[in-house]
């Protein structure tokens, strides 16, 4: 195992047992991050992508279940860990930015209260420089009149000032990684285009890595330096930002780069979209899970699962396209 | 021009928003917007939230009264607030529906998908008997991709894509003229937004529908418009060819939220600038005196603050509403 990893992720499986079954939420998941490295995880709503980054928290509740794996971070085997040591961590070494800033924010504490809060509890701060240093950070996130801000409740701000508060309370303890769950989803894109420039500007002045998990390939693209993919429970396919975007591997990446409309058209062509509906994981099919969707798919698909291709150091995927041509071609230089 | 299917005027809306007597406050929405839509074409409206998008698709339809202005549908007058004219709405349901945004409170959970859509037909008396009504029925769901067993089945057996599917041919079951679409597709899955999006233009081709396509989302709002406005606090600010706008858009505002956009592709991104706007969208309970996007605009001067841009076609069917576009625009 290469110690240089800020995240190790490897073959991690969760499943939630519900009523109706067990729902394989993660199924082998692999992913790694390197200091102040910034991963984007892709995917459509429950193909995991919140459960990966929440599980490095210990923050799967009931009934979900870590069954399999290990998940290394920043000196912590985090499959080991209790919940005294998961309080221990979260907020200091790890911090999480929700979707949305107005119920991931107590409605009853002050912006300034909620800020200090953090600080106090994994700082030996008194209350006098935890004040100055939530001061310091709320003009940090770009806050005009922070000491008025300090005194005002959630309900006060507009979005965009609930979500730099969040950051704030995320970046109090510097910590080395930043888990941003669709931070700027509900939020306008003027006000998105804001909070990612501070994101980023916060990354170089911090140098913390960053987990952005979004469904938007927009966001990727521009904030990114790798990608995971992910559908149902799988990483079907990663790389660099690049290696997605211009070669990518697996149908389904294909097939979502294919049918976003891109506003730098200069023509009308129609959109090519992913036939189907998303998986039912509670009986996912055989085989490949994209299969049933896939506009190439073949025998093979429905019977068994793909094995990994890599293509560069950093770019692999788990698609039986890849074994195609040699399947079919007989000549490669594996035979 | 007799091709134009809609024709809206100095529309308003106001709500009231607490306060008594003389001191009652009120949020314009809505103030004095005005646009036509074009028979056979999509008109696309975009903007933040809060800027007026939705509620004009709800006057129109007058879900919502309105305050002021004027609707003409089709060469009738469907209200004239000032000479108090207020037609009879219910034919003019079935010429004008609506395809609300979230497919999951849209439907009613106890009725079947046959029903849903079937209810349109009952009101206007479409059917002259069952068997009429369920061949009806069954061929809006195969319209829309849907097919005969989805019938007797409740809107929570279905994926949001499908439910989407379901609210869409509950609008065309009158077989309507004019569809506003509300941000239809943005509570779905980005792989599934492509389906809806290709249905919508081909239902538009096979059945000559016209579009009022409202959305936050530009990419997708430019794919499928003929025509965009741009909304901001209740007021439009610029209107033209989809191409035109996203390409040469004239008004600060147009121009920062298309920068704003991420795009999709990492070199472009790498290559490209934002720009910023600094600040939030002010409240529409005491907006700016005269330009409204003057707080955060970056020309903004004296002229702005004291009188408000007027609405004027600077190009052949581009609208803008700035006082500085020339300027700007050198």
């Amino acid at each position: 195992m290469d110690n240089n990893y800020l995240v190790d992720i490897q073959h991690e499986r969760l499943s939630f047992f519900t009523p109706a079954g067990e729902v394989k939420a993660l199924n082998d998941v692999s992913i790694h991050l390197k200091e102040g490295e910034v991963l984007g995880i892709v995917g459509e709503s429950g193909s995991g992508k919140s459960v990966t980054a929440y599980s490095l928290m210990g923050l799967t509740a009931y009934p979900g279940k870590l069954i399999g794996g290990e998940l290394h971070f920043n000196g912590h085997e985090v499959e080991k860990m209790t919940e005294k040591d998961f309080s221990k961590m979260r907020g200091k070494e790890v911090s999480i930015i929700f979707q949305d800033p107005l119920t991931s924010l107590n409605p009853v504490y002050t912006i300034g209260n909620q800020i200090m809060e953090v600080i106090r509890l994994h700082t030996d701060a008194d209350k006098k420089k935890a004040y100055a240093r939530a001061v310091e950070l709320l003009s940090l996130v770009g806050i005009n009149e922070p000491e008025k801000r300090m005194k005002q409740y959630p309900h006060e701000l507009s979005g965009g000032m609930r979500q730099r508060v969040m950051i704030a309370i995320a970046l109090a303890c510097e910590p080395k990684l930043l888990i941003a769950d669709e931070p700027t989803t509900a939020l306008d894109v003027t006000i998105q285009a804001q909070i990612l420039e501070l994101m980023m500007e916060l990354k170089d002045k911090l140098g913390m890595a960053i987990i952005m998990i979004t469904h938007d390939l927009g966001i990727v693209a521009s904030m990114c330096d790798r990608i995971a993919v992910m559908y149902a429970g799988r990483i079907v396919e990663t790389g660099t930002c690049d290696e997605i975007f211009y070669h990518p591997k697996h149908e389904y990446t294909k097939g979502l780069l294919e049918s976003i409309p891109r506003l730098d058209s200069t023509k009308h062509e129609k959109l090519i979209p992913i036939e189907g509906n998303p998986v039912d994981l509670l009986n996912p099919p055989e085989g490949c899970e994209f299969a049933p969707r896939c506009k190439n798919c073949m025998k093979i698909c429905l019977r068994e699962n793909p094995p990994k291709t890599d293509f560069s150091e950093t770019h692999y995927a788990h698609c039986f396209m890849n074994q195609k041509a040699e399947m079919e071609g007989g000549n490669t230089n594996e035979r | 021009m007799s091709d134009k299917l809609l024709q809206v005027e100095h529309l308003k809306q106001y709500f009231p928003a607490g306060g008594m007597g003389k001191n009652r406050k009120f949020v314009k929405a809505v103030d004095d917007v005005s646009f036509f839509v074009n028979k056979g074409e999509t008109l696309g409206l975009v903007g933040e939230s809060g800027c007026g998008k939705t509620t004009t698709g709800r006057s129109i339809l007058r879900l919502y009264e309105p305050t002021g202005g004027k609707i003409t549908f089709d060469g009738n007058v469907i209200l004239d607030v000032e000479n108090k004219v207020k037609a009879d709405m219910l034919p003019y349901r079935q010429k004008m529906q609506m395809v609300f945004q979230d497919p999951y409170a849209s439907l009613d959970p106890r009725m079947t998908v046959g029903d849903i859509v079937g209810e349109a037909i009952d009101i206007h008396k479409l059917a002259a008997n069952k068997k009429e009504r369920h061949d009806m029925i069954i061929s809006m769901l195969e319209k829309v991709g849907l097919n005969s067993e989805h019938a007797n089945r409740y809107p929570h057996e279905f994926s949001g894509g499908q439910r989407q599917r379901v609210g869409i041919a509950r609008a065309l079951a009158v077989n309507p003229q004019f569809i506003v679409c509300d941000e239809p597709i943005s509570a779905l899955d980005v792989s599934i937004q492509a389906q809806v999006v290709n249905m919508f233009e081909e239902l538009q081709e096979q059945m000559g529908l016209t579009y009022l396509f409202i959305a936050h989302d530009l990419s997708v709002v430019k794919h499928i418009s003929d025509r965009i406005g741009v909304m901001y606090l209740g007021k439009m600010v610029e209107l033209a060819d989809s191409y035109e706008l996203v390409a040469r858009s004239l008004h600060p505002y147009t121009k920062s939220l298309i920068s704003a956009i991420p795009i999709a592709d990492p070199i472009k991104a790498r290559a490209s600038k934002r720009i910023v706007l600094q600040g939030d969208v002010p409240s529409p309970l005491n907006p700016p005196t005269g330009c409204r996007f003057r707080t955060r605009c970056p020309y903004a001067d004296e002229c702005c603050a004291q009188k408000e841009p007027e609405w004027r076609e600077v190009e052949k069917g581009h609208y803008v509403a700035c006082h500085h576009v020339e300027k700007i625009n050198v």
